[in-house]
């Protein structure tokens, strides 16, 4: 008995040593996410909730900064040495420029991480003054006489180039009726035509544009604070947000016939987090890979972003998302890079429509 | 010493509008300063205590709230000092010698008032920036300056640099050289002279300069926000804490530090004030 005792004692005392040096090795870290201006309430409640899993998995304890902004100002303070360890931003192409630009993130980077490495969606929708006075239905009373359009900058807003991109799917599938014609040399004339008119609808609808914000945050205040224009081309998480948290049923939505799959992407920026060590790198790594998880995915849902993985998110958050046709940007404009260099870069078609 | 003086204390003339005159002047003046400023202050004390005092007490208390006073506070520390040496200096140095070049550092010192903030942040971020001059050099061998605190301090460096000099410059000329002159002539250190004639006569000016430079140090947005990096309880500082918070719909939590900010600047019209009216009679005395 008193020799079952000491060794259950001895036993006792290994596993308090076991883990004391357990504990002697957890690390403190420190960890970045650079991301864009409507994640802030996502990761406001995500960053708790894995450094809570994280210290169960491996005993470390994990410290998440945030900084907010426009995507693609997130993506140049990066460039110009911002230290993010993570990227959450609003499109591929942010973090394809910081890639080329830097070399901090690998040139593969969207196959890191399943779907395109964007853990949840969203699209764009309209937000309008409650009982809808301009009757907007779908885009193009957005370009009637006397409507005010809200939408951010697509030069510094990830959202905004969703705005827009969304804006010209709608005029090409009026157009064409199937998108499937753009890659088939037998329409050529008709999609140029297309093209065309595209142009012409989408520069008409920036002259009804008063505001141009920087950020997609700083357009939602200018339209619910400040109390400009009629109708706001919002991400619809954003939508959401500001009818169900903020607006005491003064806004509507308004769902589009056809909008965009916005896909905001992440990455770990590898040339940063591997000055911090081994440690913070496998963090890194978790921090996106754990975006994925069922509880992630239902607190995703929860805030509004459509979960790529919707089993875990409850019924009634996946309920509030409307059904609409949808189509992604490499459907329809090949890839970011493409889209970018062809409308957004200088001189692109955005510089040539919009003269303010 | 044949410096102008810039400004003069002229005897109030004797009014001689109508009283219709004067009181629709006064009364548009009056409505001014009712709708510019004392409108604003009302609505920043309103929004901020909308949802009550516990709200109002939770947000100027939490941890990034008090993160952004300590950094404000700390670039205020390293600037107004660094600034006031340099003023001094520079205000001696034009008031004091006919020297080629001096009207054109006159002119610089003045580049940060006519250059905006954001400009002054961008340039920066070419000077040291990753893809800068430097290369990033600074970052890569553990000290960075972007993005960190030495990128704050440089940014309100530089909006605040003419501060001091701009108050000091007129008043130095206006004094004129002869008590410095006397006291190296009967033996006085440079040093001493200093002390005992040189600051002494100025210092109610430094003090008012010193007062408006640390109200721009604390207060500077647009030059810090471009440098910034805008990482919470890192690199937020007061004014940015509370774009941060408005952007993120916390519209009283923002008020609420708007307040600190508001305190602050009161305090410094009150300083001000009494500065002006010591300074004021010293002009007095200076003249007669």
């Amino acid at each position: 008995m008193s020799q079952l005792t000491s060794w259950t004692f001895a036993g006792a005392l290994g596993l308090s040593a076991l883990a004391a040096t357990t504990f002697a090795q957890a690390e403190e870290i420190e960890l970045l996410n650079a991301s864009y201006d409507p994640t802030r309430e996502l990761y406001q409640a995500y960053n708790p909730l894995f450094s809570h899993w994280y210290r169960e998995q491996t005993g470390d304890n994990v410290t998440i900064e945030q900084s907010h902004g426009g995507s693609g100002k997130q993506a140049r303070s990066v460039i110009d040495g911002l230290p993010a360890d993570v990227v959450t931003l609003a499109l591929g192409y942010d973090i394809d420029a910081i890639a080329d630009r830097t070399g901090k993130i690998p040139e593969a980077w969207q196959s890191a991480l399943p779907h395109n490495s964007a853990p949840y969606t969203s699209t764009i929708v309209f937000l309008v003054r409650k009982g809808n006075p301009k009757h907007i239905r779908d885009w193009d009373d957005l370009t009637k006489d006397g409507t005010e359009v809200i939408t951010p900058n697509p030069k510094t807003s990830g959202g905004a180039r969703w705005n827009f991109l969304a804006a010209w799917i709608y005029v090409l599938k009026e157009q064409l009726g199937d998108l499937g014609k753009l890659d088939d040399p037998r329409y050529t004339n008709e999609v140029s035509a297309a093209q065309a008119a595209a142009r012409q609808f989408v520069g008409d609808l920036y002259r009804h544009v008063p505001v141009l914000d920087s950020g997609a945050r700083g357009a939602t205040n200018t339209f619910v604070q400040r109390d400009i224009g009629d109708v706001l081309l919002a991400w619809e998480n954003e939508a959401f947000l500001t009818t169900e948290e903020l607006g005491d049923g003064q806004f509507d939505i308004v769902v589009p016939s056809v909008s965009v799959v916005a896909e905001p992407p992440v990455a770990v920026v590898e040339g940063n987090v591997e000055n911090k060590g081994e440690a913070a790198e496998r963090a890194a790594r978790a921090y996106l890979e754990h975006l994925y998880s069922p509880e992630a995915q239902a607190l995703v849902a929860a805030n509004y972003y459509r979960p790529v993985d919707p089993e875990a998110a409850s019924k009634e958050d996946l309920a509030r998302f409307p059904e609409l046709e949808l189509h992604t940007v490499d459907e329809v404009f090949g890839s970011w890079r493409e889209a970018q260099a062809t409308y957004f870069d200088d001189g692109g078609v955005f510089d040539k429509i919009y003269q303010p | 010493m044949n410096s102008t003086p810039h400004r003069h204390i002229v005897a109030r003339p004797q009014a001689d509008e109508t009283p219709l005159v004067r009181y629709l002047l006064s009364s548009l003046a009056m409505a001014i300063i009712g709708l510019f400023l004392i409108l604003p202050l009302v609505a920043v004390l309103v929004e901020a205590f909308r949802d009550g005092w516990q709200t109002y007490m939770t947000a100027i208390t939490d941890r990034y709230t008090r993160h952004a006073i300590g950094l404000t506070l700390f670039a205020a520390l390293v600037c107004v000092p660094l600034n006031t040496l340099f003023g001094v200096a520079a205000a001696w140095c034009i008031a004091r010698f006919e020297f080629p070049g001096r009207s054109l550092l006159t002119t610089l010192i003045d580049l940060p008032f006519s250059v905006s903030p954001v400009i002054a942040g961008l340039v920066f971020i070419l000077i040291f920036g990753a893809q800068g001059w430097f290369d990033g050099w600074f970052a890569a061998n553990g000290f960075p300056i972007l993005f960190a605190l030495p990128g704050i301090v440089l940014a309100t460096m530089f909006v605040t640099l003419p501060f001091v000099a701009r108050e000091l410059i007129p008043l130095m000329q206006q004094q004129g050289a002869e008590q410095e002159e006397a006291a190296i002539m009967l033996g006085a250190s440079p040093w001493r002279m200093l002390w005992t004639i040189t600051l002494p006569r100025i210092k109610w000016g430094l003090l008012y300069g010193v007062i408006l430079c640390n109200a721009r140090a604390m207060g500077e947005f647009g030059a810090v926000s471009v440098v910034s990096g805008h990482i919470r309880g890192s690199t937020n500082t007061l004014p940015l804490h509370v774009e941060i918070l408005y952007n993120e719909y916390q519209f009283s939590a923002a008020f609420a530090v708007a307040t600190l900010l508001a305190g602050l600047a009161i305090v410094t019209l009150i300083a001000k004030s009494i500065v002006e009216w010591r300074q004021q009679r010293q002009w007095e005395s200076a003249s007669s």
